[in-house]
């Protein structure tokens, strides 16, 4: 083999191990992200799990309802937002949820405690249960009146259970881990299902 | 117009001093002894307060001496302790009391030490030496001078009295003319009366110290009957004085001729009309509720919501619970259970828990709401959520065959923590009915003041359950409202007479069962 011939073959096998390299990242980086947190034990069946946000695909967007408190406080109110298309129905609660934690201009009000983020989401496709692990925030910045935690949890619960159509209940966790309440009323300890009586 | 007790510290001292801060007059501490009692004069320096070495050595016989190199002894019976003028050390054979201030020299010349040296003082002389600085009182010897802490929860038409004494003595109730006494078997009180408030409701006006071991509580002219209750812990004991108001024609009557009331005879407040105590006394007979279960939502590190100007939603829970507890023992003679007795934190479980294992008939959860709108207002009342499947899985459970002592078995009905509530949906939802009615026109309600949300507290609840949320802190109009007295008067009479009214309702429904039974 002459130099040029021996060059050669270094350079593809460089390119190879780079790309290797790439691809071994790419793999056990995701699944490191998506095996933070453990789904819960009442979850069982099929399950899909995502952590962190993923590229949408394309900038493609859908429609979805996201809730806001209403303007007498008392109750949500439903508002017509774009969210970025998730392929797949994990993908999609992820980005719907992402979109109603963000903050909100006035006069908008979100009744999700500032601050709060996802820390990861689970489906239970079988159960048509989808799981919300909220950052501390949702906890630690309570205004810890009932009826707020009335809205927070039903603003999650409706916007996954709203949109989609597969999911028909939702469990709210905190930090990975089952709680009993947010803020001392609301049963957390179970999936919720959809409540349009909160919604005017 | 409240007419404010003694709003502070107040020795247990016949001599009558009072803490410094109270009245302005020059401080003292008050010494108790077998052979009576002294002052010993403070003088406030800085921060801090002092006595004079020699007051101290002329009371306990001290030996006091400025040593050459700048000490100072003081010696009793051979026992020395050393102070350095520059140092807040008391040094007594070779240990070392740490004090909030070295010793100072006066413009008098004389020495003054802070007024914790009397905590070293203890341990070179005979007897025990017990400085309770709060209430500027020193006790010397072997004295038995209960701290005696007097609250006061007045409501419509009653108040209750309520004398912790720790460690624990007895307690003897008599009605002396225009006072009631409570003598103690001690020599002395010390007696606590810190944020103590007698509303001008003319039940009581004021509380003193009738003589060292009396607590007198001088009486308006709405006072009608009393009735006190003894109770006896390992550490202290409490006595409990329950005060209904005379009928209002009465105590027009009565007024009439007091030469000096203290304090105007009250009327009744509008829409807050006093009940009908003849039929609430004690000697009716009450079937439906014998005891009801009262949780004062959260309490401890666990504050709930929180007002613009402070006010906790678990100081206000628990300050309508009290009250709402003294007004069902009273005048329904009915058990009360209390969640927590004080601000400490409960689990949601162990709520649930002391009326479930106290076989309560009634829970009810009192809490203040929180909107981040804060115009939202108004009380709402909550009963619990459980979706149709639940519901009906619950309904469905059938009773399980158990092996019986003797032989054979027998039915029994399981009944499921999480669940406990179900079967009782139906009276929670007449409860929250009959206190939506019985709060219109005296409590502000919320919009929509019946809601339906499963809330945790009332899901395990095996028997009527409603939470009661009285209004909203995060409404600063409503703040103010929630954390007045005549607010909370009010709610305790609407929720009162809304447990008659649901207790009417069940003993109806018995009796029309019981009816067609015979038939």
């Amino acid at each position: 083999m002459n130099r040029s011939t021996i060059a050669g073959l270094m350079v593809t096998a460089a390119v190879g191990l780079l790309i290797s390299l790439v691809i071994l990242l790419v793999v056990f980086g995701v699944r490191r992200v998506s095996s933070t947190t453990k789904p819960p034990r009442s979850a069982s069946g099929s399950v899909a799990a995502t952590g962190i946000a993923e590229p949408g695909v394309l900038g493609r967007k859908i429609k979805a309802r996201l809730f806001y408190v209403s303007a007498d406080g008392t109750r949500l109110t439903g508002v017509e937002r774009e969210v970025v298309y998730g392929d797949g129905p994990a993908a999609q609660a992820q980005f719907i949820i992402n979109a109603q934690l963000a903050p909100v201009d006035a006069p908008l009000v979100s009744a999700v405690p500032p601050g709060t983020t996802l820390r990861a989401l689970y489906l239970n496709m079988a159960r048509g249960e989808a799981y919300v692990d909220l950052s501390r925030e949702a906890v630690t910045a309570h205004t810890g009146g009932s009826l707020d935690e009335l809205l927070t949890i039903y603003t999650i619960v409706n916007a996954l259970t709203s949109n989609l159509p597969a999911v028909t209940s939702v469990q709210v966790l905190v930090d990975g881990k089952e709680v009993d309440t947010l803020a001392g009323h609301v049963d957390l300890r179970r999936p919720l299902a959809k409540n349009l009586a909160l919604v005017e | 117009m409240r007419v404010p007790a003694v709003a502070a510290v107040v020795l247990a001292l016949f001599a009558g001093a009072l803490a410094p801060t109270l009245i302005g007059q020059a401080p003292t501490l008050t010494v108790l002894t077998k052979e009576g009692r002294r002052s010993l004069a403070i003088t406030p320096a800085g921060d801090q307060e002092f006595v004079a070495l020699d007051d101290l050595a002329a009371m306990f016989q001290l030996s006091v001496r400025e040593e050459p190199l700048g000490a100072i002894t003081a010696t009793y019976k051979g026992r020395t302790i050393v102070l350095t003028p520059d140092q807040p050390l008391a040094s007594i054979s070779g240990r070392l009391v740490t004090l909030p201030a070295p010793p100072r020299r006066a413009a008098s010349r004389r020495w003054l030490v802070p007024v914790e040296f009397l905590r070293a003082l203890t341990l070179i002389y005979d007897t025990k030496i017990d400085l309770r600085k709060p209430s500027y009182l020193v006790v010397v010897g072997d004295l038995r001078v209960p701290r005696v802490q007097v609250q006061y929860d007045p409501s419509v038409g009653y108040g209750r009295i309520t004398i912790d004494a720790t460690p624990r003595a007895i307690g003897t109730l008599t009605r002396e003319g225009d006072h009631l006494a409570v003598k103690f078997d001690a020599d002395a009180l010390e007696l606590v009366t810190t944020n103590v408030q007698f509303p001008a409701q003319g039940l009581i006006q004021s509380v003193r110290l009738a003589d060292p071991a009396t607590v007198a509580f001088d009486l308006g002219p709405r006072f009608g009957t009393f009735k006190a209750t003894n109770t006896t812990g390992d550490a202290s004991s409490r006595l409990v004085i329950d005060i209904t108001a005379q009928a209002p024609e009465t105590a027009a009557t009565a007024t009439q001729p007091s030469a000096q009331p203290a304090t105007p005879p009250t009327p009744a407040p509008p829409n807050t009309p006093l009940p009908d105590l003849g039929s609430l006394l004690p000697g009716a007979t009450f079937t439906s509720i014998r005891t009801i279960a009262i949780d004062p939502g959260h309490g401890g590190d666990d504050e709930g919501s929180r007002s613009a100007n402070g006010t906790k939603e678990k100081d206000l829970a628990l300050s309508v619970a009290r009250k709402l507890k003294a007004a069902i023992e009273l005048r329904m003679g009915l058990r009360v259970l209390m969640t927590r007795e004080d601000d400490r934190a409960v689990s949601i479980d162990d709520r649930t828990a002391v009326a479930n294992n106290g076989k309560a008939d009634l829970f009810i959860s009192l809490h203040a709401n929180a909107s981040l709108r804060p115009a939202v207002a108004g009380a709402s009342i909550a009963t619990a959520f459980f979706d149709t499947r639940t519901q009906s899985s619950a309904r469905a459970l059938a009773p399980e065959r158990v092996p019986s002592v003797g032989g054979g078995s027998r039915e029994i009905e399981f009944v499921p923590w999480q669940v406990a509530q179900i079967p009782h949906l139906q009276q929670s939802t007449t409860l929250a009915t009959i206190l939506e009615q019985q709060f219109q026109n005296r409590i502000p309600l919320a919009a929509r003041p019946l809601e339906v949300a499963p809330l945790r507290v009332l899901e395990s609840a095996n028997m009527p359950a409603v939470l009661v949320e009285m209004g909203y802190l995060t409404n600063v109009d409503q703040a103010r409202l929630l954390a007045g007295a005549e607010f909370q008067n009010s709610m305790v009479q609407a929720l009162f007479d809304s447990i008659v009214r649901f207790r009417d309702a069940l003993d109806d429904e018995h009796r029309e069962t019981a009816a067609k039974g015979a038939k």
